[in-house]
């Protein structure tokens, strides 16, 4: 019993990286119904600033975790307004290409500026087991836990209860309608661009500081099965990308621990085409979807 | 047109030629040995080490009269870690360059596809470090300087049960590498017949989180934990043993050269097979670190040493031989019995070195000579 729970805990911990990453690609889904493959870069670029940060500068970890994902966003921002604005009439096979041309674009640009050698993370936060009962949880997985919470309430909330948030539903519901009502459509979008990101960008120094390394393809693997749960939870659903996330961290960490490690990423991805056939819209998509 | 462009081509291919004639004849005052390794790219470090540390021992060797009349000329070879460049510059090293013994190559692979052409060359070939077994079958005039990849996973269960008193011992290896399933495989039936394997768990390249294994290792609490990986994997996985706070002792392979680097702390007190130690108090390693560190101003690695130690093993052979014809040469290899940096050297029936391997615990972020242990 001792060890489910130990395994519980590590299956939320990889679970809420897994959702904080799932967020960005829903929210970007759900307003402007792409697929945002460039993601899982923004997230390897919020773990290259957090290192250069931790290398530089002795600045208290909260600090550097906030700057890196203030730039990640402006980056966001910056790669919808270059790469995705001036396709938004355009089909939407042409942006999923952009999209997957802008991953290439930063994957490599990291890979001219830091090299494929992985790049060691300094410990951000001491590395310690905590007694929590019969049960040893890491430092890292509980700060990783904890802030993955907090920013998805904050999350939640901004959606639900600001001006802001407000827009940001009523652009995903309808586009035109929203611009009748006098909702500045383009900020709107690039505000959604810009959350994404910065919740990406905290993935992804989480990722880093959990597994100790930061290198160019860092945000591949991650970002794809975030994007799968994301799908798992019903893409365009806030709730969803959350639930879908900490499924994903619970199959993988289950079927590491009482299966085999070897065939955990099978069983993750042969679940999405299981879902796929079973229920296209996710577990908790219905047919009149509720968009971000 | 066509007529004149033939005969143009015909004259340059007889220039080239003649040309190559020359190059070969003004060697007789100086030997010629070839390294072929990556020395660009991602693996360069592997490739300038062995070039490093044979330039350094041809310098030595120079400078102590060299071998038979003649000066040892080393010349390294950009392999780029690729099997096709490797067989390229290995021809050009024959053809252009008339070497009379190769160094190298650096990678198992790139050893491989050389193999075939140097047998039927009846090159003398050392290969410092390439540590796959068939690299030296059914190749008499093929030899290697490291040990292999069984030998060294043998040999690190030899060593958990015999120095550290480990009866259960858990795997965790890399499934997409042929090191590491090689060590792993060699340590788990070595160490099955002296004690209990209590898990034998396989992940792959891309795997980062190692917490749900590990936290299922850890429940059967064994003795030690083998992790046959290189640095960069090895250096996660003992952070999330550390962050688990799984009280084990971890063993590994030459892959572990440099781990004090990047991850001093989490690797403190574990152990490692390696080639050298680079506080063996022997005299002949520290003098080899003296003047690795006088000529390049760094700490050799353990490619360093091997590169080093084969250059010196085929001069001998050389100067036993009293001269660089091949087969004569292979012969004398086939003899070599003495006293090297990576320890005492003498080779099987295969080419394969029979030697102790050295097993290092890091203590306080440095290396400390735990045991030497010889294999089988």
């Amino acid at each position: 019993m001792v060890l489910f729970l130990q395994q519980m805990i590590n299956g939320l911990s990889v679970g809420s990286i897994y959702a904080l990453i799932a967020l960005g690609y829903t929210m970007v889904y759900g307003i402007i119904r792409l697929i945002n493959f460039a993601h899982g870069e923004i997230m390897m670029v919020g773990a290259y600033i957090a290192f250069i940060l931790a290398v530089n500068t002795s600045l208290p970890f909260i600090l550097i975790l906030l700057i890196s994902m203030v730039l990640s966003a402006v980056i966001g921002v910056l790669v919808e307004r270059v790469a995705y604005k001036p396709l938004r009439k355009a089909p939407r096979i042409s942006v999923l290409i952009t999209a997957i041309g802008v991953s290439f674009f930063l994957q490599n640009l990291a890979l001219v500026i830091f090299k494929a050698d992985p790049k060691i993370m300094p410990e951000l936060i001491e590395k310690k087991p905590i007694a929590i009962g019969p049960l040893q949880v890491g430092t890292v997985t509980v700060t990783t836990l904890a802030l993955s919470i907090v920013f998805m309430i904050a999350l939640d909330l901004f959606v639900k209860r600001t001006k802001p948030g407000k827009a940001m539903r009523a652009v995903s519901e309808d586009k035109d309608a929203a611009v009748l009502m006098g909702i500045h459509v383009n900020k709107t979008i690039s505000l959604t661009f810009a959350i994404g990101s910065a919740l990406g960008a905290l993935g992804g120094v989480l990722y880093g500081i959990t597994y100790t390394q930061v290198f160019p393809t860092l945000g591949v693997l991650p970002g794809l099965k975030a994007f799968i749960a994301a799908v798992l939870g019903g893409i365009g659903l806030i709730p969803g990308a959350v639930l879908g996330g900490f499924v994903i961290g619970m199959i993988e960490t289950i079927t590491k621990a009482y299966l085999s490690s070897q065939w955990s990423d099978a069983i993750v991805f042969g679940l999405l085409i299981i879902v796929l056939i079973v229920k296209p819209t996710g577990i908790l998509g219905k047919n009149e979807k509720e968009k971000v | 047109m066509k007529k004149s462009l033939a005969l143009l081509m015909a004259m340059v291919m007889i220039l080239s030629l003649a040309l190559a004639g020359c190059a070969k004849s003004d060697a007789d005052s100086v030997i010629k040995l070839g390294v072929i390794g990556p020395m660009t790219g991602d693996y360069s470090m592997y490739g300038t080490a062995v070039a490093e540390g044979a330039k350094l021992a041809a310098k030595e060797i120079n400078a102590a009269g060299g071998v038979n009349g003649a000066t040892i000329d080393i010349i390294a070879y950009d392999s780029k870690g690729d099997k096709t460049e490797a067989v390229n510059a290995y021809n050009r090293l024959r053809d252009q360059d008339g070497i009379k013994g190769l160094i190298g190559g650096t990678f198992s692979g790139e050893t491989l596809a050389i193999k075939e052409i140097a047998v039927g060359d009846n090159m003398p070939v050392l290969t410092p470090t390439a540590t796959h077994s068939d690299v030296t079958l059914n190749a008499p005039n093929v030899f290697r300087a490291c040990y292999t990849d069984p030998y060294q996973g043998a040999t690190a269960a030899k060593f958990a049960t015999e120095q550290l008193g480990a009866k259960t011992a858990a795997v965790l290896y890399n499934i997409e590498d042929a090191y590491s399933d090689g060590l792993a495989n060699a340590f788990n039936t070595k160490f099955a017949e002296l004690g209990t394997i209590t898990d034998f768990e396989g992940y792959t390249t891309k795997d980062a989180d190692f917490k749900a294994v590990l936290t299922k290792i850890a429940d059967k609490d064994p003795d030690v934990i083998f992790l046959p990986d290189y640095t960069a994997k090895v250096g996660v996985i003992l952070s999330q043993i550390k962050e688990l706070g799984i009280d084990v002792i971890a063993i590994g392979g030459d892959g572990w050269d440099g781990i004090e680097a990047d991850y001093a702390d989490v690797a403190e007190g574990h152990y490692f097979a390696n080639h050298y130690a680079k506080t063996d108090s022997a005299q002949i390693v520290q003098d080899f670190i003296a003047a690795y560190e006088k000529e390049y101003g760094k700490t050799p690695s353990a490619l360093a040493a091997l590169g080093y130690d084969s250059t010196y093993i085929m001069a001998q052979a050389m100067e036993k031989a009293k001269s660089t014809e091949a087969q004569k040469v292979v012969d004398a290899l086939a003899k070599t019995d003495g006293d090297y940096v990576t320890g005492h050297i003498t080779f099987d029936a295969n080419g394969d070195p029979v030697k102790s391997i050295s097993i290092i615990q890091i203590v306080n972020g440095e290396h400390k000579l735990a045991a030497k242990v010889s294999g089988e």
